[in-house]
């Protein structure tokens, strides 16, 4: 107890820094890949130290000094990074992911599978998702963003998509910061602002049109890369933290059509692909939009089942990415062209694709079930023909993850004299995220109310300053810039 | 006799508690990859369904003589924010128990004949913690006292039927038929879902007692008015088409023949297609709000009774011939419930579980019977004709068996007017988006598919 109100979080950046560092000079690969898994595992125990040392002080209601032993307090005076309800659970969902993934890093994908490039992402993950500053969190995204490249360079991969799309959101990011910077407490200029953030945020989590570089990313880097930088959702962090706060309803409505769009059309591009890698970059994007859809629908259940399904995304189809992953690693690029009957090789395997699949579309018993279920409510309460998309979109995710199952497990007889099975590091990971899934899904109570209590934050953001906060510390200039306009447009407790 | 009433709880508590432990035990073991030997598999669920059989039973004989008809097992609310809750919350009534019992009955003759028909299967394992799957989801889904209980057990037993089509892996057409019977699955589920959300908005709550009236089934008055029970009674009988394989959805039922024998008899033979009928007896309170909509129903039945028999009578795999004259007797089912006869469709959809189970069972061995009756005979039995024949021209005669053979033509009508133009769609916009990469990129032609190579054996890379 005596060591809970430490600086865990900043503690835990600074570790994955140092450990990008450290692994980029060690040459042995096994010895790499063993810092690579220490490291991650001490940044994981980091952030659920951060993560319940937010929680046992909203829980006992103490408040402790901010600046003890914290880095940001000698060095830069103030708090850039902090826990609040909204990134309370997922500091350590995205610590999770980066620990699973590093350890199920299968010996054949060592060379390809960049521990250095994990950690340091793993570091602006936490940073971002730490950071409720609107300027610091923009450039955090547009560092961020350059990540990638290096990716695509080290493998001499074309990144002529990848950087047209994020230059453009770099862009479209600094211009609505700056213009809100100039605002004022003019409308006009909030409005413009907003309208050039959303367009940013729509670019970066992907939404059509603008989401041929997520397939283009899926299929040029490595499995597991892909996997990191996008299924945490930053995109969707992008959006509550900066557009929210200031987006006027058509604004709004604006994310809402397009996110609905993308989800449908996502979730039927998932249904007749024939790679492996791009029906996961689609089914990706169908889920990414339809946390975007429980966004801007902006009624508390819709945003607490949107924060809910973003909790679940990040597990089950993490979890389910990294299925994928270890199938590649043993059976290379997988067409969907043809029936390769892998179950009896490997019937773990087959099982953990059922689970992690079944559960990112919401099947009963799994965490997504209620996120799905309060997704519907919360669409068919605000419209009629939202919820009947919404419905639309998860059938259709249902029948693609049978069909690739399938696909990829029955319809044929495959041969092989030595043992497929998954290895004991692959299925220490498969069952933490089993088990997480499941209790998650027969205990949903807690992680709903924790979405809960942070929809509320959102919808009420003069209401709950974040305890980690001095009492007399001002706001940011963010809310200063826009206090006004905020309050006239959205008044509480309406909306 | 209070004791006897606080111990009723229990007693529900342990007919849903036998199927979930069931599961449990089976999954994780399965999860962690520690086969259990054919011996283990065979008495836990022996054990699982004598347990739950006995629990039900005795809730049945406590009914009996209390002549209480309605025992509530609340486990209270699984999700509650303002706004949204769940609750869970199990019936025990005229309608619940003898399906209840008629499951456990059922699955225990299929798990004894199971366990000797697939002994020394390579998916004997696979096959039983499917089969617990579809037990747990025709428990909760007969017990349930609110949509959502429903709707979760309804699930199970649709994802457990699927995958027990696609049983026989080494073939292609069973994970097809498997495909093709999921999607009906997910659009029945679709419907349901939906009906789960309108009710909520309707009545504030998905309890089916605050739906169809405080009165045990069948006294229940629906509160809904005509054009509610309409919207909603519209979504649950689609629901219900779904799953009992009604017009236009039948075509499922005979690719559903593509796995072993004992799914075949209780999945598409005695439970798994009469839900639907079940939901619909269930629900029979708010049908009735609105005579359009029972009108439908007894169409729809009728419809799909006639059309069964027809398709039925053309087939030439007994397991087809089976399932279709149990479509047949869906169908009727459906059309008693629209007429309002309850307890007739309720005694009609327990018998005709019993007898089709029979049948399944008996169909492999009764070949082999047919064989050495026509061999000892030396010529072929003789073969009724269909009676609607005698009375119509030899084009109409044509033309009927046309349209058996082709299952109605609604396999082909569903491709054609959805699956077809779906596919060919999206499959345009993905040669677009290939396109559009490309120009991004500055390459000539549309960026190739990447075309994978074949599956890279482990010996290979060793």
């Amino acid at each position: 107890m005596i060591l809970l109100p430490l600086p865990w979080l900043e503690a835990a950046i600074l570790i994955a820094l140092i450990g990008a560092v450290f692994i980029s000079r060690v040459g042995n690969l096994d010895r790499a890949w063993r810092w690579g898994v220490a490291f991650t595992a001490a940044v994981l125990s980091c952030t659920v130290l951060a993560s319940l040392t937010f929680y046992l002080q909203e829980w006992t209601g103490t408040k402790t000094d901010w600046s003890r032993g914290s880095l940001q307090a000698n060095l830069l005076g103030r708090p850039y990074l902090e826990l609040d309800e909204l990134n309370a659970p997922l500091v350590p969902a995205a610590a999770l992911l980066h620990f699973l993934t590093a350890v199920a890093t299968a010996r054949t994908k060592m060379r390809r599978f960049s521990l250095t490039w994990s950690l340091s992402a793993e570091a602006f993950h936490l940073a971002k998702f730490g950071c409720t500053q609107p300027m610091v969190l923009m450039t955090l995204l547009t560092l961020g963003a350059a990540l990638p490249l290096v990716e695509l360079i080290n493998r001499c991969r074309p990144t002529r998509i990848y950087v047209l799309h994020m230059s453009l959101f770099a862009a479209l990011l600094f211009t609505g910061g700056i213009l809100l910077q100039r605002a004022d407490g003019s409308s006009t200029m909030s409005t413009a602002a907003a309208v050039f953030l959303l367009a940013a945020v729509l670019i970066r989590c992907g939404v059509v049109p603008a989401h041929c570089w997520i397939t283009d990313w899926f299929e040029n880097a490595s499995f597991g890369i892909a996997l990191l930088y996008v299924i945490p959702l930053s995109g969707v962090y992008a959006a509550i933290r900066l557009v929210l706060p200031i987006a006027p309803d058509w604004v709004l409505h604006g994310i809402g059509l397009m996110s609905l769009i993308t989800a449908f059309y996502a979730a039927s591009m998932a249904l007749i692909q024939r790679e492996v890698r791009r029906f996961f970059a689609y089914f990706f994007l169908s889920h990414a939009s339809l946390v975007l859809v429980g966004l801007q629908l902006h009624t508390a259940v819709a945003l607490t089942a949107a924060l809910s399904l973003w909790f679940a995304v990040i597990l089950s189809l993490g979890g389910f990415g990294l299925v994928l992953r270890a199938l590649e690693s043993r059976f290379g690029p997988l067409s969907l062209r043809q029936h390769y009957g892998l179950y009896d090789h490997s019937p773990m395997l087959a099982l953990s694709f059922l689970l992690t699949g079944l559960a990112s579309v919401g099947f009963p018993g799994t965490f997504g079930f209620v996120a799905a279920d309060l997704l519907v409510e919360g669409a068919l309460g605000a419209n009629l023909f939202v919820g009947l998309v919404v419905i639309a979109t998860g059938a259709l995710n249902g029948i693609a993850i049978i069909r690739v199952y399938l696909l990829l497990f029955t319809g044929a007889r495959h041969t092989s004299t030595v043992s497929l099975e998954l290895g004991l590091r692959e299925r220490i990971v498969v069952l933490t995220l089993a088990s997480l899934i499941l209790l998650g899904g027969v205990f949903p109570q807690a992680g709903i109310s924790s979405r809960r209590r942070a929809a509320d934050a959102i919808l009420n953001p003069f209401s709950a300053p974040p305890l980690h906060a001095a009492e007399s510390r001002p706001r940011s200039w963010w809310l200063r810039a826009n206090r006004q306009y905020i309050v006239d447009e959205f008044p509480p407790p309406h909306r | 006799m209070p004791e006897t009433a606080a111990l009723m709880p229990w007693l529900g508590a342990i007919v849903i508690a036998a199927p979930l432990v069931l599961v449990v035990y089976l999954g994780v073991s399965s999860l962690l990859n520690l086969p259990l030997a054919e011996q283990t598999i065979s008495k836990s669920i022996q054990a699982s369904i004598v347990t739950g059989l006995l629990g039900a039973l005795a809730i049945l004989t406590f009914m009996l003589a209390s002549g209480g008809r309605h025992v509530v097992v609340d486990l209270g609310e699984w999700v509650e924010t303002a706004g949204f809750h769940v609750r869970v919350m199990f019936v025990f009534d005229r309608l619940s128990v003898p399906f209840v019992l008629l499951s456990f009955v059922l699955t225990g003759t299929i798990a004894a004949f199971g366990t000797r028909y697939l002994h020394r299967e390579r998916g004997y394992n696979r096959f039983f913690v499917l089969y617990a799957v579809f037990l747990l989801g025709m428990i909760t889904a007969s017990l349930a006292g609110t949509i959502e209980t429903l709707f979760f057990g309804w699930e199970l037993v649709g994802l457990s039927s699927a995958l027990l089509v696609a049983f026989y892996q080494e073939r292609p057409a069973p994970a097809r038929n498997g495909l093709w019977i999921w999607g009906v699955y997910r659009v029945s589920d679709a419907a349901l879902l939906l009906a789960a959300v309108v009710l909520h908005h309707m009545v504030g709550k998905g309890d089916f007692h605050h739906l169809l009236g405080e009165a045990p089934w069948p006294q229940g008055q629906a509160s809904a008015s005509s054009s509610e029970a309409f919207v909603v009674g519209l979504l649950l009988l689609a629901a219900a088409a779904g799953k009992s394989g009604l017009v236009p959805f039948c075509g499922w039922l005979p690719r559903a023949m593509e796995g072993p024998t004992p799914s075949s008899a209780i999945f598409y033979g005695a439970l798994s297609v009469h839900l639907g009928a079940f939901l619909l007896l269930r629900v029979s309170p708010l049908l009735e709000c609105s005579p359009v909509l029972c009108s439908v129903l007894v169409v729809l039945g009728l419809c799909t009774a006639g059309l069964a028999y027809l398709i039925g009578s053309v087939q030439t795999d007994i397991k087809a011939v089976l399932s279709f004259a149990s479509l047949s007797q869906v169908g009727i089912i459906v059309a008693e419930i629209g007429l309002g006869f309850r307890y007739l469709a309720l005694v009609h959809l327990l018998g005709h579980a019993c007898l089709r189970t029979l049948q399944f069972l008996r169909a492999p061995s009764l070949l082999h019977d047919y064989h050495s009756l026509e061999n000892a005979i030396g010529q072929h039995l003789s073969q009724p004709r269909l009676p609607l024949l005698r009375w119509t021209s030899t084009g109409t005669q044509a033309w009927i068996y046309r349209l058996a053979l082709e299952r109605g033509y609604l396999d082909s009508w569903i491709t054609t007017c959805f699956v077809t133009p779906f596919v060919g769609l999206f499959r345009r916009c993905d040669a677009l988006e290939r396109a559009w990469t490309s120009w991004l990129l500055g390459t000539r032609s549309p960026a190739p598919e990447n075309k994978p190579t074949p599956p890279v054996r482990m010996e290979e890379l060793v």
